[in-house]
């Protein structure tokens, strides 16, 4: 039972992150379609840009407040990753809109790997540790841990996207977006600017990405240049089994998929005899998205159509 | 105009034309290997890379199914051939066997993948490719441990290299007074086997199912109505193009004589990908061209780059895996944003995807 409540704790720490970035992937492809392949590596530059920021801050006071390590880093990291996604999609696919799918999507591929590459070449190849500015307070759950680091991630991502939700419901931009998501054509002869829209769901996005890459270096303390990849492909299949292009079931999909990926990590080895281990953890995702393509393309909570053309 | 008479009014400047390539292929190893035999074995690669190129060719271009996990399939012909034929079970088989197997094996895996997957719209499919090619590379990774099957990381080596009776592939021998290096003879086996797939190739495309997997490319929906069966012809192309894979790994593991999981990573996935998106989607010659120079410009790059930097820097800053990676994705972009049916067209592609007027699909 205390595996089972740690093993929900994870999950849930993790799936939090996990909606964070899939709230990325839905609101582009709710609004153009598009499997925005560079999201994950947005994550990615986050995460490395708050660790070094963060080693730069420790390195010379070590007594700051961790608080301020990781308000500076977010302070420098956001612009920059809003920056990124913003000229990803100026550049690379705005010109692409009305070609064809294929297309726009070997374009995102490529801002992939243009964003990994120039992140090896600026960070280098290793791992990068995330300097110790957080000592996490541990709470005792009947045998099971948790830390403070876990329930403020947790917080953090619970408002975040309370806020996303209010902008996107309540103000005329989120009314905007939702029009455009609904129908394209009809949303800009109703006198909404398509370009300003598509501009803010990509920055919007890569905020989220900022902040869930700060998360995720701060909760396993190192980072590297491929790690936008695991993690892109993870928040993909969260959206997906929310139902794309739904934000509350990009949410509902993050925190699923970290319970069911922490949970299947933790009890792998018993259901199968000890031949499959805790590192196939990463094989759950994939299981799950298939799955979930088979069976229920629109997703948990999506109206969306799955083949739609 | 019947096939005959197509075939005769083959003009004497196309004849000359392939004699003389045909030349100069014959005698390219012997050239290159008066430079070294390294540059004969990265030619091999090259012809490997090419027979990948077209494999997924026949998914990306003909079938227009966009596949991230290609490299899966040449992983599987490799393991197949190096657990078959090597110390690490104590069996080895014969080539007539093992290769029969890799390219069964690897259609299995390419039916297996597409079955369910292939009746979902393109982006779902390429995002489900892209993990199955992790999840076969978590596999070999991890499947040493309670039952050693691939050795995990380390991987197999002292593979069998290819050997037809009393002749063996791997290593120097003198034939009608010529001496035949290793490598020599794997260019001439690979380059065979690169023209029956480029046969194979031209063949398909001009055929009944060429034809349909073009018009499932262009349009699903008006292709299912004309009476195709879109699912068996997607998957047929998903496993022809899986079969490639599974032959051109099987080579892989005989020529190296050592696999390991690092070899089929994500970034060699998308390294095809590129050769095919470069060369031209859906144009053979084309794709042949992207495969010969993406596979040949790391070679260039290692030969200046580094001691360009080593001049400039006096250390190296920037490595040359890295600038090729770096540039294959700069050269994806650019080709989809500039030039996106490839260097070398073909000219219905061409028409199809420079079609600006297409209303958006979305």
């Amino acid at each position: 039972m205390e595996i089972f409540i740690q093993q929900l704790i994870n999950g849930i720490t993790l799936g939090s992150v996990y909606a964070l970035v899939a709230l990325g992937y839905t609101m582009v492809y709710g609004i153009i379609g598009l499997i925005n392949f560079a999201h994950g590596d947005v994550v990615m530059i986050g995460a490395m840009m708050v660790t070094m920021i963060a080693t730069t801050l420790v390195g010379s006071d070590p007594s700051m407040s961790a608080f301020a390590v990781l308000g500076l880093g977010l302070l420098v990291s956001m612009p920059l990753c809003m920056a990124v996604g913003w000229t990803a999609e100026r550049v690379a696919y705005r010109p692409l809109r009305r070609a064809p799918r294929l297309a726009a999507l070997i374009t995102a591929i490529g801002v992939s790997i243009i964003l990994q590459n120039v992140a090896m070449m600026v960070w280098g190849r290793n791992y990068l540790n995330f300097p110790q500015v957080w000592m996490p307070h541990i709470f005792d759950l009947g045998g099971a841990r948790m830390s403070s680091l876990q329930i403020t991630i947790v917080v953090t991502a619970a408002i975040i996207m309370g806020g996303l939700l209010a902008i996107v419901h309540k103000t005329r931009l989120g009314t905007a977006m939702r029009a455009t998501a609904q129908n394209r054509e009809v949303a800009g002869l109703m006198g909404v600017n398509i370009n300003t829209v598509i501009s803010a769901a990509f920055l919007i996005g890569s905020a989220l990405a900022a902040v869930a890459g700060m998360m995720v270096t701060t909760y396993y303390g190192i980072s590297q240049y491929t790690m936008g990849f695991m993690l892109g492909l993870k928040a993909f299949t969260a959206a997906v089994l929310g139902g794309i292009g739904n934000l509350m079931g990009a949410m509902a999909g993050g925190l699923l998929l970290g319970i069911i990926e922490s949970l299947g990590a933790g009890y792998i080895g018993d259901l199968t005899g000890g031949f499959l281990g805790s590192h196939y953890q990463d094989v759950f995702a994939f299981v799950v998205l298939v799955m979930m393509l088979i069976f229920r393309p629109s997703g948990l909570l999506g109206e969306r159509v799955g083949d739609r053309a | 105009m019947s096939r005959a008479a197509v075939k005769r009014s083959i003009s004497v400047q196309t004849q000359v034309g392939v004699v003389l390539i045909a030349g100069v292929l014959a005698v390219l190893p012997f050239v290159l290997g008066m430079a070294g035999q390294s540059w004969v074995r990265i030619l091999n690669f090259a012809l490997l890379y090419v027979m990948l190129a077209l494999g997924l060719n026949i998914v990306v271009g003909f079938a227009g199914l966009l596949d991230l996990g290609y490299i899966a399939f040449y992983a599987v012909g490799a393991y197949t051939w190096a657990l078959l034929a090597s110390p690490h079970f104590g069996l080895h088989l014969p080539f007539w066997m093992i290769l029969p197997i890799s390219v069964l094996l690897a259609c299995a895996c390419g039916a297996l993948l597409g079955a369910p997957t292939l009746k979902l719209r393109g982006d779902y499919l390429a995002i489900v490719t892209l993990g199955f090619g992790e999840i076969i590379r978590i596999f070999l990774n991890n499947l040493n441990a309670p039952v050693n099957i691939t050795n995990g990381p380390q991987g197999l080596n002292r593979v069998d290299s290819f050997q037809v009776g009393e002749f063996v592939f791997g290593r120097s021998q003198t034939l009608l007074g010529i001496r035949f290096t290793g490598p020599e003879k794997y260019y001439y086996l690979l380059l065979g086997l690169t023209l029956l797939i480029i046969l194979i190739c031209v063949r398909l495309q001009n055929s009944r199912i060429g034809r349909a997997w073009e018009a499932i490319r262009e349009d699903d929906i008006a292709a299912k109505a004309m009476g195709i069966n879109t699912r068996n012809i997607k998957l047929l192309a998903f496993t022809i193009g899986a079969s490639f894979g599974g032959l051109a790994g099987a080579l892989f593991a005989s020529m190296q004589g050592f696999v390991s999981p690092e070899s089929f990573s994500l970034t060699e996935s998308i390294s095809v990908l590129c050769m095919v998106v470069l060369g031209g989607m859906g144009h053979i010659p084309g794709v042949i061209l992207g495969a010969l120079i993406l596979a040949v410009l790391p070679e260039f790059l290692r030969a200046a780059v580094v001691p360009l930097q080593l001049m400039l820097f006096g250390k190296v800053v920037l490595d040359p895996e890295g600038i090729r990676m770096l540039l294959f994705g700069l050269a994806m972009v650019c080709v989809m944003l500039f030039r996106p049916a490839g260097l070398w067209p073909s000219s219905a592609r061409k028409r199809e995807l420079s079609c600006v007027e297409k209303a958006g699909t979305a």
